[in-house]
């Protein structure tokens, strides 16, 4: 995900770190984001298609919900390379850009790979993160 | 003397009985509200799965947990998994995370979280630096 704006702070790293089952120690001092804490970047992300907003929402409500256009991907792979930690105070800013894409046969359809890398910067400009993610997309026969 | 030796391994429980309400949390705190993952009804009647599964980087932020405490949180340099099956609520999980080498101070770990069943949900690999 593009994102300008990605301040590291302290309150949204105590909801993370508590999510993925850290125990709280103490909140005073907290200093370093957990290793996979630059995906909740989604948060700075301007109109981010898996956050209800003010536009209908495609769950359900009174009724089921109806299955939005390029749906039915699933995450197959994360890689990280941190170049250096990412620290409560940081001000990240990411840019992405595609990558290489595949496909596999399989027994029920054809599996449709797609690579993307994102790069979390931050504020002096020093590469802090990269990220490469890749979806899979099941096309059956 | 590192802080890690070619061959030690860790084993953690990361999460007992999955709740689907940590499911949400993690969709909060994350910002991916995707249905598939925080609403039962979207994800049986419309997506048809048998309900609401956990994102796939819930379990690799739970999984991150066995690295930091063993490591530290500031010594990583690498980590990367692969998705290899889905996490339901009420799955156990378990992290076994193994020093494969120690070179010139950079630990080569691989790990692997299975579930009750002893399903890999996620494999991978991290570099860290310990020395």
């Amino acid at each position: 995900m593009t994102v300008e704006r990605f301040p590291v702070e302290a309150g949204h790293v105590l909801l993370f770190r508590r999510a993925v089952g850290y125990p709280d120690g103490d909140i005073t001092e907290l200093e370093f984001a957990p290793p996979t804490f630059v995906q909740a970047a989604a948060q700075f992300q301007p109109g981010y298609r898996l956050r209800p907003g003010p536009e209908k929402w495609w769950g359900s409500a009174g009724g089921p919900g109806t299955m939005p256009d390029g749906g039915g991907r699933l995450h197959a792979e994360q890689h990280y390379t941190y170049h250096r930690p990412v620290r409560v105070g940081d001000v990240l800013s990411s840019s992405e850009r595609p990558g290489k894409t595949w496909e596999k046969q399989g027994r029920s359809g054809t599996l449709k790979f797609a690579e993307q890398i994102t790069e979390y910067h931050d504020q002096d400009g020093e590469l802090v993160v990269t990220a490469r993610s890749v979806s899979v997309l099941k096309v059956e026969k | 003397m590192t802080l890690v030796q070619a061959g030690e391994w860790r084993e953690m429980v990361l999460v007992d009985d999955l709740t689907r309400t940590r499911i949400v949390q993690y969709a909060g705190a994350s910002g991916d509200y995707n249905p598939l993952h925080t609403d039962e009804r979207y994800a049986r009647e419309v997506a048809g799965y048998p309900g609401v599964f956990a994102h796939g980087m819930l379990t690799m932020g739970l999984a991150g947990r066995a690295l930091t405490d063993w490591v530290g949180e500031e010594r990583l340099l690498s980590y990367g998994v692969r998705f290899t099956a889905q996490v339901w609520p009420g799955d156990t999980l378990n992290t076994t995370v193994t020093a494969e080498s120690v070179v010139d101070g950079v630990a080569e770990f691989s790990l692997v979280t299975r579930n009750q069943h002893g399903a890999t949900v996620i494999s991978g690999t991290a570099t860290a630096r310990v020395g």
